[in-house]
């Protein structure tokens, strides 16, 4: 009995530790929202204080930074999504077909594709930096519509590995089975496959959106910059260059960039922590 | 590899055939793509390696001449270093707390769930904007001793790790659980009813059981450190800088991504030495995640 | 839901359809187009305004890129290796020549270069090529607010050399509570002012030394004899403003800001800031000149502002022939029709081009009285700087460290970066 009682306090010290230890997690994201309304020039002197009386700059900052640099900066945050979205959903369909063809027909060739991808997995991207830049340059794919094909190319190898480890697990006796009814292999793939597929295929989706959404380099380099850029692209850009830095408008927009991210968190955490899961035990 | 293959391979090539019809459309798209993003630039990386160059289309052949300049570059070496030593540091500490971490909320207590999704949440985060975030915040608090992040190498060297931990303990806490929670639930019955001590159990049970997790979490930090770029460019773009009697200024706390990138457009002839060196970052990566690849195999047999 | 998604994604993609269908059509233009990459930050906004300008009245189109400060090297690099490179750049140094010189379109004989009304700012290959040409000359040193001067109880005329300088700076800086303002304005040393120092500033050791060493081309190695009047005046600026010296390296101020309230007497920049200074924050003119770098030099009573450019304009000679003579329509456009002289006069200043409009600038206007006086133009040495960009980073990281700290040690290093860094970068370009 006494245990007993002993094991719920030390449970409640602990509810107790962790609760402070995830504010403090918290901390930061939550400084940044007290910055994004102070006045540029409190940022750097009180980081810390609330921005009451004359620190508070009201939406004043979020006004500037959409205009600060000469890009607006709903621009970035447009080309961000659509990114995001289109090159996600380019390599689920492509990936997923690629990795069903690959394990179910099992030739010397399909071998040679599927070491390709494992072997992509190890290459870090400044391997390819200045050569994947020139590339796509010189294939006209430098403009959001185009990069999700580098998005594509870049990230296939780590979507058709976790995706071919679930297919090889998938039983053949249904596909066997449509086969011999007469389906042919692409009603096969997309009525049957792919259904069985969604877990991974969330895993898949989950893991390319982080990646995507806050990539840097790989825009930076890539994309016709004197037309577009991407929200991380345009918060360098902030920091960097023109002028006067605005602080408290660099914090504005850091503000909007991560608010759908939080939104996207929130509302899919349950799916976000599986994937993150399954893809570190397979990769 | 071939076993695996095998296994979930058609048996029959009666439905192989139909299949292989279509096989422009399931391969088609993504082999093109693979091609351009992926095959063509890193032959062409290879290629220019031995290359002097100043544009990509202006590239003549020097052989191995890269490769000397690269070794022989103090700043290469020193960033090598740097990022070993950064790299060891983040490890043992993303690990240590992300472990200890996941062990606790695997215990039941209250409000388990909502800790797990605040530990994970800065992942969402990009690496610039971490970088932005923090050093607004390391600079808040060093103003107080009237200095900043970017004057002293110590200040950005334990910046970077603090920020590194803040973002892949709640990563790396997920794996663990995963693991923790994978463990049978018999075996520890069975170790309290021997009456083992809870150290006891962490050490005999919950430790080899998790092993396959603690080699992932080990290569997954190393290969992330190694590999950092946005969250060095943000936070210290490689300052302070040190100089050497000679001039040579040591970037002091550029790790080896930012060394190639700004190798790259230090000068135009050092483009070729750059490539290199990116070759050379290659093999090292490349190197951790076959042992990776390795270790985690060797693991699986075991059990 | 799952409908509504795949409409959603139907969409988007078309939308990226059309709008990569019409991002193509337009770089395919034959009627030529411009890409000018420009490398002034401050003077992005106006060329916007006048490319879009040329656009409304020509239907060529114009692109201007302005690069992040302190990148333009990487970022024309970068630039030149794509499909579209820029038609226009700029070549504004003989280490600038040496790099690019193959891609400069002799501009010997062509309709703009008839219009140049000086061949002072012009830059040759070794084979006499014409690389470049300038498009504007400027000027610096430190502005000052006459105004806040006299109630101080100063004129312009006192400062006629370090010493007079110092001791009125000093004096404002110790009166500054009562006063209500201070002497100088901050001396940020991030990437958005530090080039002011490490570079504008910079020159005062670099010019001396030119004149002493007679330097026909850039030097290999330089001694910094001077340095020691450049740590003059820096002391000056960083000790007498109303910023702690140690949190200079953070950044984040605003000296144009500062100086445009009032806030402080001088404030070290060019005559690109007259426009800003006098529409943005309203200052009358009447109350703004500028002075020399005074930093102690001997004979330096004689000295006149810093005066050159670095702003040389060049044609990719690699570009189609119909790109060519849309940039040369532009430039000659730029620089003798009502509009793009008086947009020009506004960013620049002042054109070395026989039909240039006033530019009712007061600090060109001190310069040319200096000069009137016999006094030495100051020309800007600091173009010979070797990888200029990381030499500056160099410079500023090691002034950092001497503002934290103003030993005899930490001002050893900024010896280092500046002398043992120049011999070094110099060997990485050779």
């Amino acid at each position: 009995m006494a245990d007993l009682k002993k094991a719920k306090t030390i449970h409640s010290v602990m509810s107790i530790c962790f609760a402070v230890l995830a504010l403090l997690w918290v901390f930061p994201v939550f400084i940044v929202v007290l910055n994004s309304f102070k006045v540029n020039t409190f940022v750097k002197t009180s980081t810390f204080s609330f921005p009451t009386g004359e620190q508070w700059a009201g939406f004043k900052n979020f006004i500037t930074g959409m205009t600060l640099g000469n890009y607006p900066f709903l621009k970035s945050v447009f080309y961000s999504f659509y990114i995001t979205i289109v090159s996600t959903a380019l390599i689920l369909v492509c990936t997923s077909m690629t990795a069903w063809y690959v394990s179910r027909i099992d030739s010397k060739f399909c071998r040679i594709v599927y070491a390709l991808c494992l072997f992509s997995m190890i290459v870090p991207f400044q391997m390819v930096m200045f050569t994947l830049s020139k590339t796509a340059d010189s294939l006209k794919l430098n403009t959001p519509y185009t990069i999700p094909i580098v998005y594509l190319g870049f990230g296939a190898g780590l979507a058709i590995f976790m995706l071919s480890g679930f297919v090889k697990s998938v039983p053949l006796a249904m596909e066997e089975a449509a086969f011999i009814d007469g389906c042919g292999p692409v009603r096969v793939f997309f009525g049957i496959v792919l259904p069985v597929l969604k877990p991974t295929l969330i895993s898949v989706a989950i893991l390319e959106i982080m990646w995507v959404w806050n990539d840097y380099l790989l825009p930076y380099l890539v994309l016709d910059r004197t037309k577009y850029m991407t929200i991380p692209i345009q918060i360098q850009y902030l920091k960097g260059s023109y002028g006067t830095v605005d602080l408290g408008a660099t914090m504005a927009m850091i503000l909007l960039g991560i608010i759908p991210v939080i939104i996207f968190y929130l509302s899919c955490q349950k799916y976000i922590i599986k994937g993150v899961a399954a893809g570190a035990v397979k990769g | 590899m071939k076993k695996s293959h095998s296994e979930g391979g058609l048996t029959s090539n009666l439905l192989k055939k139909p299949i292989k019809r279509w096989g422009l459309l399931f391969l088609g798209p993504t082999l093109a793509c693979f091609l351009i993003g992926f095959v063509w630039p890193f032959i062409q990386g290879i290629w220019l390696s031995f290359c002097k160059f100043r544009l990509t289309s202006d590239a003549k052949f020097v052989g191995l001449a890269n490769y000397f300049e690269a070794f022989k570059d103090i700043t290469f070496l020193y960033s090598f270093g740097y990022t070993a030593l950064f790299a060891v540091v983040s490890v043992v500490l993303i690990n240590l707390f992300a472990f200890l971490i996941a062990l606790a909320l695997t215990k039941g207590i209250k409000g388990s769930n909502v800790f797990r999704t605040v530990f994970f949440m800065p992942n969402l985060i990009g690496g610039i904007v971490l970088g932005y975030i923090w050093s607004m915040i390391f600079d808040g608090v060093l103003s107080r001793f009237a200095t900043n992040i970017l004057m002293e190498a110590k200040y950005g060297f334990w910046g970077l790790v603090i920020v590194m931990c803040w973002q892949q303990i709640g990563y790396m806490m997920i794996i663990y659980i995963a693991g923790l929670q994978a463990i049978p639930e018999d075996m520890m019955e069975a170790a309290s009813i021997d009456g083992a001590s809870s150290l006891q159990t962490l050490f005999k049970i919950t430790i080899p059981n998790v092993m396959p997790s603690i080699t992932i979490c080990m290569f997954l930090t190393l290969s992330n450190s190694f590999k950092l770029f946005d969250q060095n460019l943000a936070l210290t773009g490689g300052q302070p800088f040190g100089f050497l009697a000679d001039g040579t200024s040591i970037h002091k706390t550029e790790m080896l991504a930012l060394n190639i990138y700004n190798t790259f457009y230090v000068s135009s002839n050092l483009r070729g030495v750059a490539q290199a060196k990116a070759v050379i970052f290659f093999i090292l990566v490349a190197a951790i995640s076959l042992i990776q690849l390795r270790a985690t195999r060797s693991r699986e047999v075991q059990q | 839901m799952k409908k509504a998604l795949s409409i959603l994604l139907v969409v988007l993609m078309a939308v990226g359809a059309v709008f990569a269908q019409g991002a193509g059509e337009t770089s395919t233009a034959s009627k030529g187009s411009v890409y000018w990459l420009n490398f002034k930050p401050e003077s992005d906004a106006v060329l916007q305004e006048v490319a879009a300008a040329y656009t409304a009245e020509t239907g060529v189109p114009v692109k201007v890129v302005t690069a992040a400060s302190g990148t333009y090297n990487q970022t024309l690099t970068a630039e030149m290796d794509k499909s579209n490179p820029p038609t226009l750049f700029v070549v504004g140094n003989g280490q600038a020549v040496d790099t690019w010189g193959d891609f400069c379109l002799d501009l010997k004989g062509t309709k703009i270069a008839n219009e140049l009304n000086t061949d002072a700012y012009n830059l040759y290959d070794a084979n006499g090529k014409l690389c470049s040409i300038g498009y504007c000359y400027e000027s610096f040193g430190i502005i000052v607010n006459k105004a806040l001067l006299a109630k101080a109880g100063y004129s312009v005329d006192d400062i006629k050399d370090f010493a007079s300088l110092k001791a009125i700076a000093e004096d404002i800086h110790a009166r500054s509570k009562t006063l209500g303002f201070d002497a100088f304005t901050s001396s940020g040393m991030d990437g958005s002012s530090s080039w002011r120092f490490s570079g504008h500033l910079a020159n005062v050791a670099l010019y001396y030394e030119s004149v002493e060493d007679n330097w026909q081309g850039q030097p290999a190695t330089i001694t910094g004899k001077y340095l020691p009047n450049f740590k003059n005046i820096w002391d000056l600026y960083i000790n007498n403003s109303a910023y702690d010296p140690k949190t200079l390296a953070t950044g984040g101020f605003d000296a144009e800001a500062e100086f445009g309230k009032g806030q402080a007497v001088f404030y070290q920049n060019g005559s690109w800031e007259y426009d800003a200074l006098t529409n943005t924050y309203g200052m009358n003119p009447a109350d703004l000149t500028m002075i020399p770098f005074y930093a102690g030099v001997a004979g330096e009573e004689k000295a006149g502002l810093n005066s050159g450019t670095e702003n040389c304009w060049a044609v990719n000679a690699k570009a189609s022939q119909a790109d060519i003579d849309a940039t040369l329509d532009f430039m000659y456009w730029l620089v003798t029709s009502e509009t793009g002289t008086k947009k020009l006069a506004q960013t620049f200043g002042a054109i070395p081009y026989k039909k240039a409009a006033p530019s009712g600038n007061v600090f060109l206007d001190a310069a040319n009285e200096y000069s009137q006086k016999g006094n030495y133009v100051m020309t800007w040495a600091f173009n010979y700087t070797p990888s200029v960009d990381n030499w500056r980073a160099g410079v500023v990281s090691a002034m950092n460290q001497y503002d934290a700290a103003q030993t005899d040690a930490n001002w050893k290093a900024v010896e280092t970066a500046f002398v043992k860094g120049w011999e070094n970068y110099y060997k990485m370009e050779h």
